[in-house]
């Protein structure tokens, strides 16, 4: 009796819980609303699963305890219930299965219109370069990594001539438009992160990884590190700011002429 | 060999002529140096168990961190990561891997099918004394300069080898890797025993498809372990190479703390596909013993045969099939070829079928069924609740798209907790209560059994339940502290802290069930042979507990298959797989099949 009352508060405990609890996604600031979507998809086919699981065990040790005279059938097997069991699941399956499938599709295609920035991880600090008026950026090796230049940039391609580097940690992305993040590590593999917008991937040394997204909504956003890389990795943060076009176009510009102000032979 | 009369539909079994065991003529011999599988289990339950408590430890200091940051000024970033790293290889691999199959291997499946001992007892007793060994590498990390590795238990390079981890310069990387490769010799000793054994030494009688859930659960995660660990073998090899000889297996061009090492060309996502080739099939190395041992506990406890068992023999292997080919959906996220997530998180979906089933059939076991609510059978349904639940919560990381913004979140570690730790170790205690009497001839205490059950079951769903939604939110896991993150609200810490409470308590209560173990080794009820009642052979031996080798004169000849409860017409509500068929007693069930 207890035992059955139990169960059923597990279930509704649970149910209770993920209702009215205040822990749940934050907003989100991306084109991948779909991905929500298809966790809202598999929490209501995964709960009802739960929620029948538990509460058909607490029926039968409701129903079926033991008491004097009790008396369990003999039923080795039943071919029709299994194989209809076996369908439903299949189905419920597939139709959590295909919306996955669907959205990663669009996931790993990125729009032509996207722009290239490039992330660069390192234990434990993020750096940013933008492809300058070219729209290019040039190629990279970290074995041209060296003091006056932390990012192994290829200064003999010229595609990296006008590439914009910004460290300190602070990207600023104008909103609405389709970014491609061309994710690349010097020295460990770190997770470029970004809760507020679905976005994650590995930034692997010796290669460059993407992962493209479109912010939908201006404010500043956490990047967090998501790939354990080392004694730092939880200190490992940064931020995007997601700016109307007329705001990110000044920073923009600022950027470069702190480029050039830089490259200028002043001493 | 006498002919003895099989009854209709009995095949004669592969079997092999009954030899001469060794025969212990000292203490040491007998105890400590033993040749007996019963003993070897003993001395694998006790050993993995204490490297359990250790890991319990060490899970309360990463959750008083986690739950009251700062407050402990004694554990910092470096001990923080080497806490999580050590808990998280000692639980997968030196605890619940070498109890399921150490432990329960040995002692069960030559009693099940009823052989007097393994096939190999030599080198069963060195899978012994090497898995020992491995255990005294480990923890001589702890006091090796620099302290473990902190590279996190899935040990990525480059990482793992570089000196901004814990130990990556030092000792600690090394021991673990040295640990590893130990263990995985000793390991293939026992699991080469294992199937051998299961394959040539059952009793007459004792078919494949009579074979109890148990035998066949562990029989197949011996089998994918075989296959599995060789995997991480050659990851461990290529990784020492990599940190002692200055290879590059898996470091391309880098930097280390700003200066560029000399290495190249290497990958650090060839070690993650074959960490994870071992890793996934890991999983269910763990878990289909578990499946194994639960079918029998709600078979025996509710009185009734287990429903659908070739169903349940054919979804055991299809999940062990399955479960090779689903290995990178631990990897989505990981810079791997994106395609590659189609394909795996199809086949990670498919494996949902099969897992469903045995689910389907658990609980269709209890449907008309006289359920003893037994403290085994307590852990059983729990196993079966938080089982669903991680089950479930696996459904939404394999579904590729979906895990982008779970994966290496909170949400991660609550799901492989519930679903590979919670799970896999409530069916460890309800077998450690259903098998005690056989092993020790006494009951373990009833009371505290309950006490034990409820606080275990209760609060370590309250532990990992919540802290789904932490992942949900975007909390990262293998976090030293939270620190400011925007998104993440006062109420989190709470929870936190809530959260390392309950495991605190939790934690506690463990050692009711240490008292209750030593306790009843003098103090419980005397058990008798058969104190559950049950069918399987184990529990038929002349004497308990049952001396090396177990049968006395002669071995059991099997009848029928495990699950013959409240057969129609029976006198008793069981029927030992031993029993032959009378006029009265037709064989009933799959004994036809």
């Amino acid at each position: 009796m207890a035992v059955a009352l139990i169960l059923v508060l597990v279930a509704i405990g649970s149910v209770a819980f993920h209702l009215f609890s205040p822990w749940w996604w934050t907003p989100i600031a991306s084109n991948w609303r779909y991905i929500d979507t298809t966790i809202i998809i598999t929490f209501w086919i995964t709960g009802v699963v739960f929620v029948a699981v538990v509460v058909f065990m607490a029926y039968c040790v409701f129903r079926f305890r033991h008491r004097p005279g009790q008396q369990a059938i003999y039923e080795p097997e039943n071919r029709r219930l299994e194989g209809w069991l076996t369908v439903v699941t299949a189905v419920g399956v597939a139709a959590m299965l295909a919306p996955g499938l669907f959205v990663w599709n669009q996931f790993i295609t990125v729009p032509e219109d996207a722009t290239d920035v490039e992330i660069v991880g390192q234990q434990w600090q993020w750096s940013f370069r933008l492809p300058g008026p070219d729209g290019k950026l040039g190629t990279s090796d970290a074995r041209a990594i060296g003091p006056d230049n932390p990012l192994g940039i290829n200064r003999d391609d010229s595609n990296s001539k006008d590439d914009i580097v910004i460290e300190g940690g602070e990207l600023h992305l104008p909103i609405g438009k389709p970014v491609k993040a061309l994710l690349r590590s010097v020295d460990v593999i770190h997770d470029f992160f970004l809760p507020e917008l679905r976005t994650k991937m590995d930034m692997v040394p010796g290669q460059i990884s993407y992962v493209w997204f479109t912010p939908t909504r201006t404010g500043t956003f956490d990047i967090l590190c998501a790939e354990l890389c080392g004694v730092g990795h939880f200190q490992m943060r940064g931020t995007v700011v997601v700016q109307e076009q007329s705001d990110y176009q000044a920073w923009l510009q600022e950027q470069t002429a702190r480029k050039f102000a830089r490259l200028a032979p002043t001493e | 060999m006498v002919d003895v009369p099989l009854g209709p539909g009995t095949i004669i079994p592969a079997e092999i002529e009954d030899v001469e065991l060794y025969h212990p003529k000292s203490w040491v011999t007998k105890y400590v140096f033993s040749q007996d599988a019963k003993v070897i289990a003993v001395q694998y339950a006790i050993v993995a168990l204490s490297v359990g408590v250790v890991a319990l430890v060490l899970s309360w200091l990463m959750r008083l961190q986690l739950g009251f940051p700062g407050v402990f000024s004694f554990i910092d970033a470096n001990a923080y990561y080497q806490f999580i790293t050590m808990h998280g290889m000692m639980m997968v691999v030196y605890v619940l891997t070498a109890l399921f199959l150490g432990g329960f291997g040995n002692y069960l499946i030559p009693l099940m099918i009823g052989a007097r001992d393994m096939v190999f007892p030599y080198v069963n007793m060195l899978s012994f004394w090497i898995y020992f060994l491995a255990v005294l590498v480990l923890v001589a990390s702890f006091f090796a300069p620099g302290g473990p590795t902190g590279a996190g238990w899935t040990l990525y390079p480059p990482q793992a080898i570089l000196s901004g981890t814990p130990g990556g310069q030092d000792w600690g990387i090394i021991l673990m890797l040295v640990s590893l490769m130990i263990f995985i010799i000793g390991f293939t000793m026992g699991g080469l025993n294992y199937v051998v054994t299961v394959l040539q030494a059952r009793t007459r009688g004792m078919t494949l498809m009579r074979m109890p859930l148990t035998v066949w659960g562990i029989f197949t995660a011996s089998f994918m372990a075989l296959l599995a660990f060789p995997a991480l073998f050659v990851g461990c090899v290529m990784m020492l190479f990599d940190r002692a000889l200055g290879t590059s297996f898996f470091v391309p061009s880098i930097v280390e703390m700003g200066q560029p090492l000399d290495r190249s060309g290497g990958s650090p996502l060839l070690f993650q596909h074959l960490f994870w080739f071992f890793g996934h099939p890991e999983v269910y190395i763990v878990a289909l013993p578990a499946f194994g041992i639960v079918s029998d506990l709600i078979s025996t406890h509710a009185r009734r045969n287990i429903f659908g068992y070739r169903m349940m023999v054919w979804a055991l292997l299809a999940i062990g099939a399955l479960s090779f080919v689903v290995w990178a959906h631990h990897m989505y996220v990981s810079g791997m070829n994106p395609s590659f997530g189609f394909f795996f998180a199809t086949t990670t979906l498919i494996i949902a079928i099969p897992t469903a089933i045995k689910v389907y059939n658990w609980i269709l076991t209890l449907w008309r069924g006289d359920i003893h609510l037994t403290v085994p059978m307590l852990f059983a349904l729990a196993f079966i609740i938080t089982f669903v639940n991680g089950g479930l919560t696996g459904l939404f990381l394999g579904n590729v798209v979906v895990d982008v913004p779970l994966s290496d979140t909170m949400f991660v570690v609550a799901h492989f907790h519930m679903v590979m730790g919670v799970a896999p170790i409530l069916v460890i205690f309800g077998a450690i209560y259903h098998w005690y009497p056989k092993v020790t001839g006494r009951m373990l205490n009833d009371t505290l059994g309950k006490l034990h059950f409820w606080v275990t079951f209760l609060g370590a769903y309250a532990i990992f339940f919540p802290m789904h939604y932490l992942g949900l939110m975007g909390v990262p896991r293998r976090y030293y502290e939270i620190g400011e993150m925007s998104f993440v609200p006062p109420s989190a810490h709470t929870l936190n802290a809530f959260i390392t409470i309950v495991a605190l308590v939790v934690g506690a209560t463990q050692m009711v069930f240490v008292f209750n173990l030593i306790w009843s080794l003098r103090h419980g009820r005397v058990a008798g042979g058969n104190p559950w009642r049950a069918t399987t052979l184990e529990w038929q031996t002349p004497e308990t507990p049952p001396p090396h080798g177990n049968w006395g004169k002669e071995q059991p000849v099997v009848y029928r298959w495990a699950y013959d409860y409240n057969v129609p017409g029976a006198e008793q509500d069981f029927i030992p797989q031993n029993q032959p068929a009378t006029n009265t007693l037709p064989l009933m069930g799959l004994a036809h099949a």
